[in-house]
């Protein structure tokens, strides 16, 4: 099927939570950087941040800044904004995350169209501001 | 090693209300279907509703997915005098079956005597399960998903099947024969939802909601009730019914496959899986039995590529191999015969929750009983064997081994 240019959905109508867990990971989203929930004693990487290192039990954690870079581990292809029944060709991506084996991230890719996006596609960090000041990391081809 | 509760108890009474399109249930309230459907399991079961003393739930004592059953409520509206068990599994549909191996933990307790599992849904329009993620408020867990847009379990599924057809070449025609397959089976069904017979070219032609997902490999939006009634053997020898009896059952699953798709973090081959490995194993353990030994498979149908998924995590075919399995024809039942095609297990008799109506898993143990009775529309013949599954989703996810008494 022909879908033609992929975007990220608006992050207008995009809203997002946090808690002490997970609020390191949205400031660093806010300076431009992509960071992932490192353990602080064992060295492994998890995510969405949780409190505690499901491998050692260690509460010590790290962001360590990543490169930013990704690889589309699968994909659907979207074409209604869910927020209002229109039109809107977008792609949620699930990825693997550069430097921080083992985690993922779900966001939306753009800079291709929607029938070019494939799984072991390499993708980079493309920053969406959303509501209340907060940024969201999406991808661009 | 066999179960130790391993044909201890059965379902001795099976009872629902009509299924409506979404939100034509209304005026109804969800109490209302819930105690019509818990009063026709009884009579089914030949008691009275005021012998039931135990209540095992299952998707957190969910009714739908934003309405809660409430033991104390239920208890006032139909005037039960006393409860001794009640309880629940937690997340969602995939507990479905396993709420039946929560009602013999409670039986074998002695906790109770008659226990009901239950499942009543109205989705009127602010409840709409098709938009349940996408309309969840965020939290700090779901804001690492949502702002993608996957907002429905479909959406969500469609990244797995995507994942499954990269992996071994599974193709979406296999998807459509599932649909296929198990829509033949509700043209003589007076309840279900879709009876028209589905042919390749209509289905082929159906809109792409999650591309690889086309709108018929999404389960229906059903209302109604569905309940079940469980109890010890000595007790359901007295019942109106043979006792469909409990012949295994087991929920759990492991860490690799743990919130599903509502974390996307499976590693490979979990990922690509219905996360019902560690659970079909622990079955399969229970009963010294296999798929080869079904004679029918009643798979939680949410989403036409989760029943391949399945088939090969139940092994019913190898890890990989479900789009050969599944294209063979081997899902469907052949009336003339009473039996399966091609060597086949027979899979949703009823039309399941794609063809016939969602109840979140209920109607399949519905079916299962009636297919070890012997009172099934779609019988299959001397079924002595089936097996119920629960939705692939955030475990615990269970199955069921109902056995011919």
């Amino acid at each position: 099927m022909t879908y033609g240019p992929a975007r990220a959905l608006p992050g207008d109508q995009i809203r997002i939570t946090t808690n002490p867990d997970t609020e390191p990971f949205w400031q660093a989203a806010k300076e431009g950087k992509l960071t992932a929930c490192q353990c602080g004693d064992c060295g492994h990487f998890r995510m969405p941040p949780t409190a505690i290192c499901p491998e050692c039990g260690s509460r010590a954690k790290e962001w360590p800044t990543l490169p930013g870079t990704a690889t589309i581990f699968s994909y659907a292809i979207c074409n209604k904004n869910p927020k209002n029944g229109e039109d809107y060709v977008y792609v949620p991506v699930v990825v693997d995350l550069d430097g921080a084996p083992g985690t993922r991230l779900n966001a939306n890719v753009s800079g291709c169209d929607a029938e070019d996006v494939h799984i072991g596609m390499k993708v980079s960090v493309d920053w969406t501001p959303i509501q209340d000041g907060w940024v969201l990391p999406n991808f661009k081809a | 090693m066999a179960w130790v509760n391993q044909d201890k108890c059965a379902i001795v009474g099976i009872g629902a209300t009509d299924y409506y399109v979404r939100g034509k249930s209304w005026p109804r309230t969800i109490n209302d279907m819930a105690a019509e459907a818990i009063m026709n399991a009884c009579a089914d079961a030949g008691i009275s509703h005021k012998q039931i003393d135990g209540f095992s739930y299952y998707s957190t004592a969910g009714a739908g997915y934003l309405d809660k059953f409430d033991t104390a409520s239920l208890m006032e509206t139909l005037g039960m005098p006393h409860i001794s068990w009640s309880a629940t599994l937690t997340s969602g549909g995939g507990g479905c079956p396993g709420a039946i191996g929560l009602a013999t933990a409670g039986l074998m307790n002695e906790d109770c005597t008659y226990t009901v599992t239950l499942m009543a849904l109205q989705q009127l329009p602010q409840h709409r399960l098709g938009v349940v993620f996408g309309a969840a408020a965020p939290n700090p867990e779901n804001s690492f998903l949502q702002p993608s847009g996957l907002v429905g379990p479909g959406h969500l599924m469609s990244v797995l099947a995507r994942r499954h057809m990269h992996l071994y070449g599974t193709t979406q025609d296999a998807f459509g024969e599932v649909v296929m397959a198990t829509r033949a089976n509700t043209h003589n069904r007076p309840k279900a939802v879709r009876k028209d017979p589905l042919t390749k070219e209509q289905y082929d032609a159906s809109v792409m909601l999650a591309d690889p997902l086309r709108r018929l490999d999404f389960c229906l939006e059903t209302d109604g009730a569905v309940a079940v009634i469980t109890t010890t053997m000595d007790r359901a020898k007295d019942c109106r019914h043979k006792p469909a009896v409990v012949h295994a059952a087991a929920h759990g699953g492991q860490r690799e496959w743990g919130r599903a798709f509502a974390w996307m973090g499976m590693p490979d081959p979990y990922f690509a899986s219905s996360g019902h490995k560690f659970t079909a194993d622990r079955v399969w353990a229970q009963s010294g039995l296999t798929a080869k030994d079904m004679d029918v498979a009643l798979i939680y149908d949410h989403f036409s590529p989760m029943v391949l998924m399945q088939l090969e995590d139940y092994g019913f075919c190898e890890k990989g191999e479900g789009n050969d399995y599944v294209l063979s024809g081997k899902l469907r039942y052949d009336p003339a015969t009473g039996k399966g095609v091609n060597g086949g297990v027979p899979v949703n008799t009823h039309g399941g929750n794609l063809n016939e109506a969602y109840i979140i898993g209920m109607t399949h143990i519905v079916e299962g009983v009636e297919q070890v009775r012997g009172t099934a529309i779609n019988q299959v013949k001397d079924a002595e064997f089936a097996l119920v599954s629960g939705g692939p989703a955030s475990l615990p996810v269970s199955s069921l081994i109902l056995r011919k008494d």
